[in-house]
């Protein structure tokens, strides 16, 4: 053993051959990594592209402060935010109905043991397809509906109406499973709808945690439909990539400060709303 | 069931009673959702109308079937293990970042340190505020087109997200370890490796783990931008309207982020347990 040629006893790691090994095992997973990333950080300092990534830094500083760009982007901002909200909507009014079918919680053939087959099927059926909804990112669904109706706020819209039903959906099924059941239980045992149970049974006791999961949605969205802007989905992400591709550096300074202002108020209303929801 | 102890139901308050705040909030949201709807040209026209709708069909059957010949499969498994690459990768020089920057950024470490502090708390909202997206495009005029710029952008906003949960565990960490190796007389990068690392390393696996899977998805798109991987190839096809390679992209990314759900998930578990 290596480790008894250490002169001194109080030197020696009693767990080396451990250590040893991990770190030999993470270099070898790292270096494929790196060969396939293409990881050559040198390239950032060559002369050519410092010079290229110097003048772009350069020209960053000061931020356009002029009054008609300031306008243009106090309209793109405001746009931002009403893709994030009317996505937001649209996907609630879509993630209601699915939620309401797909849950367990209002099932009345489970109330007694196992639920039927034709229920089951269905609710699972329901399931798959919000899976599918959130499992594809919503700037995916945007380069779709972009290629459909064309560049604008139109596809940004359905992009996070789709994505987010599909998450909402499930928040709110398991939201709505992990509550107390009994009041909904007892409703549905002695013959109200569904409907009745859902808005007398299961809504009164979850509506805080419901309308809060929402509220940090909409937060979410904001965030995405900056970020869907870059395929022409319109408001600041569209701006930002503009001025990207013109090398304009003091453009996308403030683009990006009203961007990270954007996002910080979205943060703290969240917050605040959620703050007195609950 | 009569044994079991059930207990008192608890009567919820009614939403819209208290000081009319809930009223006006709700009529606040309904002025946004209106406002919104109404200053978007929305073009609905053109999407439910009949041609569009057939329009729309048409599209959609252009998917099916995915583009299955075995050289396309080859190209998508490539990209597809390029995404991981960058993914996995992105996170790992996420966390040496986010490791380093969290030491000045918690507050335990070096109480008299006060412009260090604020400075690397700075740093790292900046890095988490931008989106992943956001730096790619960024840093294609550095970095050029392809994976590394891609690996770069998830790298520099995961170490914001990381770097401050670890300075959080940094902070959380109990000071006896610590505190005993310095009396001492140990080096101050050695107890960090005997003492720190060793107790915050399982919840840093675990957040870790959880961000990888969060990249996945965002090395998944980052393509869009020219970053490489399963993204590029997607936004070069639908360029091209050719749908059905597409689609195969589009399974590929699917199954994709599935693998690193479940491997992620397995791992977490055995590190809990």
């Amino acid at each position: 053993m290596a480790a008894a040629t250490v002169a001194d006893p109080r030197q020696r790691d009693p767990a080396w051959l451990g250590r040893a090994f991990w770190i030999g095992a993470g270099v070898a997973l790292l270096v494929p990594l790196l060969g396939v990333t293409e990881f050559r950080p040198w390239i950032l300092f060559e002369a050519r592209g410092l010079q290229v990534t110097g003048r772009f830094l350069a020209s960053m500083l000061p931020p356009a402060m002029s009054a008609e760009f300031l306008a243009l982007v106090a309209r793109e901002a405001w746009r931002t935010i009403a893709i994030a909200t009317a996505g937001l909507s649209l996907g609630l009014a879509l993630a209601v109905p699915l939620t309401l079918v797909s849950t367990r919680a209002l099932s009345i053939s489970a109330l007694s043991g196992d639920m039927a087959r034709g229920p089951f099927v269905l609710r699972l059926a329901v399931r798959g397809t919000m899976i599918l909804l959130r499992s594809v990112p919503e700037l995916v669904w945007a380069l779709l509906f972009v290629r459909v109706v064309g560049l604008g706020p139109t596809a940004g819209v359905l992009a996070i109406a789709l994505t987010y039903a599909g998450m909402l959906g499930k928040v709110y099924g398991e939201i709505l499973e992990s509550g107390d059941a009994h009041a909904a239980r007892t409703l549905l045992g002695n013959g109200s709808t569904r409907l009745q149970a859902f808005c007398y049974g299961l809504l009164p006791q979850n509506a805080a945690e419901l309308t809060s999961y929402t509220v940090f949605r909409w937060e979410c969205a904001i965030r995405s439909s900056v970020v869907l802007g870059f395929v022409g989905a319109g408001g600041l992400g569209q701006q930002l990539d503009n001025s990207m591709k013109m090398f304009n550096g003091g453009e996308v300074t403030t683009i990006l400060l009203v961007f990270v202002a954007l996002v910080a108020i979205a943060d703290r209303a969240s917050a605040w709303l959620r703050r007195i929801i609950d | 069931m009569p044994t079991s102890f059930e207990p008192a139901i608890q009567r919820p308050r009614p939403l819209l009673e208290r000081g009319g705040r809930a009223f006006g909030l709700l009529l606040g949201v309904a002025v946004l959702v209106v406002a919104s709807f109404g200053s978007l040209d929305l073009q609905w026209g053109q999407f439910f109308s009949l041609p569009a709708v057939r329009a729309m069909a048409r599209f959609l059957a252009e998917f099916i079937p995915p583009d299955t010949r075995p050289e396309f499969l080859l190209a998508v498994l490539r990209a597809s293990w390029e995404t991981l690459a960058m993914s996995a990768l992105g996170t790992i020089l996420a966390i040496l970042g986010g490791a380093a920057l969290a030491l000045p950024a918690s507050r335990s470490a070096d109480a008299a340190a006060a412009p260090s502090y604020v400075l690397a708390r700075l740093m790292l909202n900046v890095l988490r505020a931008v989106p992943e997206l956001v730096w790619a495009a960024l840093l294609l005029i550095a970095a050029g087109l392809g994976p590394f710029a891609g690996t770069l952008a998830l790298a520099v906003h995961t170490t914001g997200v990381l770097g401050r949960l670890i300075a959080e565990a940094y902070e959380n960490v109990p000071a006896g370890p610590a505190a005993a190796l310095r009396a001492q007389g140990i080096g101050r990068a050695a107890v960090y490796l005997y003492a720190t690392l060793p107790q915050v390393l399982p919840q840093l696996l675990s957040y870790s783990l959880y961000r990888w899977e969060n990249n996945i998805r965002a090395a998944a798109v980052l393509g869009v931008v020219g970053a490489g991987g399963l993204g590029q190839m997607l936004a070069f096809h639908l360029g091209l309207f050719q749908l059905d390679k597409a689609a195969t992209v589009l399974c590929a990314m699917l199954a994709l982020v599935a693998l690193v759900d479940t491997l992620s998930h397995a791992l977490r578990h055995r590190l809990t347990r």
